[in-house]
C-alpha cells in the first residue's frame, strides 16, 4: 500500500523553524500546499497566522511571497497571474514553464474585510488556486470574532458567545461559478491532497480551497489535540468535506455515523459557557443542513 | 517625426502608457478618469498594445493588482480620480515601501462631501506622504510626454519608486488640444523594457516581499533608504527631462519651470493649469506695462524642489502662490511646503501670500489673476503681511 509519504515529494518547500503557535496547523498545511504545488509557485499572502511563516525574516517558505495589505490578497494572486501571463507570451519568460500563482490568507481577510476583492478574483476568473486558512476568528490581533467564527462561540469580542451563524464562504465563492472549490480538513490529509493535486491541474482559472483550521490558542484545547479536533469536525457533520468541479457538486467524505456535536464542542474551551439548549439547536441546525443536501 | 491629433488628457495620456508599452493595466471606473480606463481596455483589446487589462472591482485592487503584477516583473500602470485615489491610499504606501516603480496618472477631482465631479488637487497632494514622486502637468501635450518620462524616472535604479502623473479633471481631462503622438521606435529607444534586479517574484531567486519585520528591525532604514532615493530623483528628473528634450524636441524644467523671471522683483507661483492663465498674465504685465514679476510653474511636489525654490526666490521681495487645494486649518499645501522650503534659508525669504482659488472647479479668469499680480506688486515693500491666506473667490458670506 502506498502511504502518504510514498506520494509526497521529499523536497520540503517549507523550511524548518516557523515561528507559529505549538499545535497551529499552519505548517502542515503550507507543507502540504507547498509540496503539491512545489517551487515553481508565487504566493501572495493574505492577513493570516500564516503571515508569520511566510513573510518573517527568515522566512519560512522557499517560494517567493508577497504581502501587500490586509484585504487585497486575491487581486495580488490576479496581477502576478496577468504579469506571468503576459510575460510568458512576450518571451521574457519561459512559455512552457508552469509557474503556480497561489494565495493564502485568513478568514477575516477573505471573508469580511477582503470580501469584495475575494469576489471581484472569482468573478473574473483570475488564474490561481486561492487557500483560506480558517481558523474561525481574527487570531493574529488576539481572537476577535470574524464571520467566519461559529454560532455560540466565545472570543474575545463576544464574551457570552456569537449570537449569529458562521458565513459559509465555500458556497459564496461556489456562486460565482469558478471551476474548483473545495473543503479541506488536516484530518484527511488523503482527501486534502486530492483536492489541491486536482486544482493544481486544471485548466488556467479561479480554483477555491477552503481549509478548517482548528486553532489551539483561539479554540482553547491542548495543542497535541489539533488533528483529533479536526477530524470531530467532519465527524460530527459540522464540517463538510466536498468539492464543487465545474458546478457539480461531491460529497467527498462521508461519515458512516454522524457522531453527536457534543463530541466535538466538549474538546473546546470556547464552548465552554454553552447550554444544552444551545447545543440542541446546533445539533438541529446540523441535521437540517445535512438534510438539505439530501444525505 | 510622430503624428499630430486633437485629444484630450485623458486619451493624451492613456496613448503615453501605450506608448510606454506598459504590460498591466488594472483600471478601474471613476470620473473624470473614466476615458482613460477606456481608452487602455480598447488598446488591449484590439492588440494595439500587447498587455493584459484587469477589470478590478475597486480602485484598492487597482493599486494592489498593479502592485502585485510589478512586483512579479511586468510595467504596470493605473489612473484614478478622487474618491477613487483615497480609496486606495493604503496601498500607495505600499509600492514605495516595496520600491516598485509604477505609473499611476491621477485626473484630480474635489474629494467628497459635498460630492462634486470637478478638479481640486487636494486628492493628489493628499498622498505627498505615502512615498511617490509626484508630478503636475498643464495640458494634454504634457500629460502624455510625462507618462512616457514617469516610467524612465522612477525605474531609474538610482530611483526606483512609484510616479504619479497630475492634471486636473475636466479642464485638462476632458477639452480636446492638438498633441504630439511621439514615434514608437523612439520612445522605444527612450525607454527600454523593465527588467527589475531589486525586487522579483521568481522562483528562481525565491524572496519576500513587502515583508513583516519585527520590533523595529529595519523598519527605519527603509524609510532612510526611501528619502535617499527621493533626494536623488531631484536630479534624476532634470535628467531625464533632458534626455526627453534632445530625444522629442519638448522640455518641461524637470522639478520645475521658472519663466521670465529676469529682473523680476514679484512672482506668481501655482502648479496644473493654472499656470497656464498665470502665464499670460504674467506675460502681458512685462511687455505692455513693464512690470517686475515672473512665474514659477512647480511641476513636482515630491520630491519638493526646496533647494531649486530657495535659490529662485532668495532675490525676491514677493511671491503670490496660487493653488486649487487647501490643507484645512493651515492654508494651501504648497504655501505651507513652501514655508518649509524657505525657513532653512540663506537670506532673507520673500513674503508669501497664499491665493486658494479654483476650488471644486471654479473658473479662475485672467482678470483675477491679474488683480492678484498688481496686488502683490504694490505690497511688496510691505513690512508685513496682513491676512496671508487668502480666498478671493468666496461669496455670498460675510
Amino acid at each position: 500500500m502506498k502511504t502518504l509519504a510514498d506520494k509526497l515529494t521529499r523536497d520540503e518547500p517549507l523550511r524548518p523553524g516557523h515561528p507559529l503557535c505549538p499545535g497551529c496547523p499552519g505548517g502542515l498545511m503550507l507543507r502540504w500546499v507547498s509540496k503539491s504545488l512545489g517551487r515553481d509557485s508565487i504566493c501572495n499572502v493574505g492577513a493570516t497566522c500564516l503571515a508569520i511563516a511566510t513573510m518573517v525574516y527568515p522566512h519560512s517558505l522557499a517560494v517567493p511571497c508577497l504581502y501587500i495589505a490586509m484585504a487585497p490578497s486575491p487581486a495580488g494572486m490576479a496581477g502576478t497571474s496577468a504579469a506571468l501571463k503576459v510575460l510568458q507570451r512576450k518571451g521574457r519568460l519561459p512559455a512552457g514553464r508552469k509557474i503556480h500563482s497561489f494565495a493564502v490568507s485568513g478568514d477575516g481577510s477573505a471573508g469580511d474585510i477582503g470580501l469584495a476583492a475575494l469576489s471581484g478574483a472569482a468573478e473574473r476568473n483570475d488564474d490561481g488556486i486561492y487557500f483560506v486558512f480558517d481558523n474561525e476568528a481574527y487570531m493574529n490581533t488576539g481572537i476577535q470574532r470574524s464571520g467566519c467564527t461559529p454560532q455560540y462561540s466565545w472570543t474575545t469580542s463576544t464574551l457570552q458567545g456569537k449570537p449569529e451563524r458562521k458565513k459559509d464562504l465555500p458556497r459564496i465563492v461556489a456562486a460565482h461559478d469558478v471551476p474548483y472549490v473545495a473543503t479541506v480538513s488536516l484530518a484527511y490529509p488523503e482527501d486534502f491532497l486530492a483536492k489541491v493535486d486536482k486544482a493544481r491541474d486544471m485548466e488556467p482559472g479561479f480554483k477555491y480551497v477552503h481549509v478548517h483550521s482548528p486553532c489551539p490558542t483561539g479554540w482553547r484545547f491542548p495543542e497535541n489535540k489539533t488533528i483529533e479536533v479536526a477530524r470531530l469536525a467532519v465527524e460530527t457533520g459540522l464540517w463538510i468535506l466536498y468539492e464543487v468541479d465545474h458546478g457539480e457538486m461531491r460529497i467527498t467524505q462521508r461519515p458512516a455515523r454522524r457522531r453527536p456535536v457534543e463530541d466535538y464542542l466538549r474538546l473546546q474551551g470556547r464552548f465552554s459557557g454553552l447550554s444544552q439548549e444551545n447545543v440542541r439547536r446546533l445539533q438541529e441546525s446540523v441535521d437540517r443542513k445535512w438534510a438539505e443536501l439530501g444525505l | 517625426m510622430g503624428s499630430r491629433k486633437m485629444l484630450t488628457g485623458n486619451y493624451a495620456a492613456a496613448h503615453g502608457a501605450r506608448l510606454a508599452r506598459v504590460e498591466v493595466a488594472p483600471v478601474y471606473p471613476i470620473t473624470p478618469q473614466t476615458h482613460i480606463m477606456e481608452k487602455m481596455a480598447e488598446f488591449i483589446e484590439s492588440g494595439a498594445l500587447d498587455a493584459e487589462f484587469v477589470a478590478v472591482e475597486s480602485e484598492h485592487s487597482a493599486l494592489a493588482v498593479a502592485i502585485a503584477a510589478q512586483a512579479t516583473g511586468a510595467r504596470t500602470f493605473t489612473a484614478t480620480s478622487g474618491q477613487g485615489l483615497v480609496y486606495m491610499h493604503e496601498n500607495l504606501f505600499v509600492a514605495s515601501g516595496i520600491r516598485l516603480p509604477i505609473v499611476m496618472v491621477i485626473v484630480s477631482r474635489a474629494l467628497g462631501a459635498p460630492t462634486s465631479i470637478c478638479p481640486d488637487l487636494a486628492d493628489a497632494l493628499d498622498q505627498r506622504d505615502t512615498g511617490w514622486i509626484q508630478l503636475h502637468v498643464e495640458n494634454a501635450q504634457e500629460a502624455l510626454d510625462m507618462v512616457i518620462q514617469a516610467y524612465r524616472i522612477g525605474e531609474d535604479k538610482r530611483v526606483l519608486l512609484p510616479v504619479a502623473v497630475c492634471f486636473e479633471g475636466i479642464i485638462v481631462s476632458h477639452y480636446l488640444e492638438p498633441v504630439e503622438l511621439p514615434d514608437q521606435a523612439r520612445v522605444d529607444r527612450f525607454l527600454p523594457p523593465y527588467r527589475p534586479e531589486h525586487v522579483i517574484l521568481h522562483p528562481d531567486r525565491p524572496m519576500a516581499v513587502g515583508q513583516v519585520v519585527m520590533d523595529d528591525a529595519y523598519y527605519t532604514e527603509y524609510r532612510f533608504q526611501q528619502q535617499e532615493a527621493m533626494e536623488r530623483a531631484k536630479e534624476v528628473i532634470g535628467q531625464v527631462d533632458e534626455l526627453f528634450g534632445r530625444t522629442f524636441g519638448r522640455r518641461y524644467g524637470g522639478l520645475l519651470s521658472a519663466e521670465m523671471m529676469d529682473g523680476a522683483e514679484v512672482a506668481l507661483l501655482t502648479l496644473g493649469s493654472l499656470a497656464a492663465t498665470a502665464r499670460s498674465v504674467v506675460e502681458r504685465l512685462r511687455r505692455e506695462e513693464g512690470r517686475p514679476i515672473g512665474l514659477i510653474k512647480l511641476r513636482a511636489v515630491r520630491p519638493f524642489p526646496d533647494e531649486a525654490l530657495r535659490e529662485l526666490l532668495s532675490g525676491l521681495k514677493a511671491v503670490a502662490v496660487l493653488e486649487r487645494d487647501v490643507s484645512i486649518g493651515a492654508g494651501g499645501v504648497v504655501y505651507t511646503e513652501l514655508c518649509r522650503s524657505l525657513a532653512a534659508g540663506p537670506g532673507p525669504a520673500p513674503r508669501l501670500i497664499n491665493y486658494i482659488m479654483g476650488l471644486g472647479g471654479r473658473d479662475v479668469t485672467l482678470e483675477e489673476i491679474r488683480d492678484i499680480a498688481l496686488a502683490v506688486l504694490d505690497q511688496r515693500e510691505a513690512a508685513a503681511v496682513s491676512q496671508p491666506v487668502r480666498w478671493p473667490q468666496v461669496r455670498g458670506l460675510k
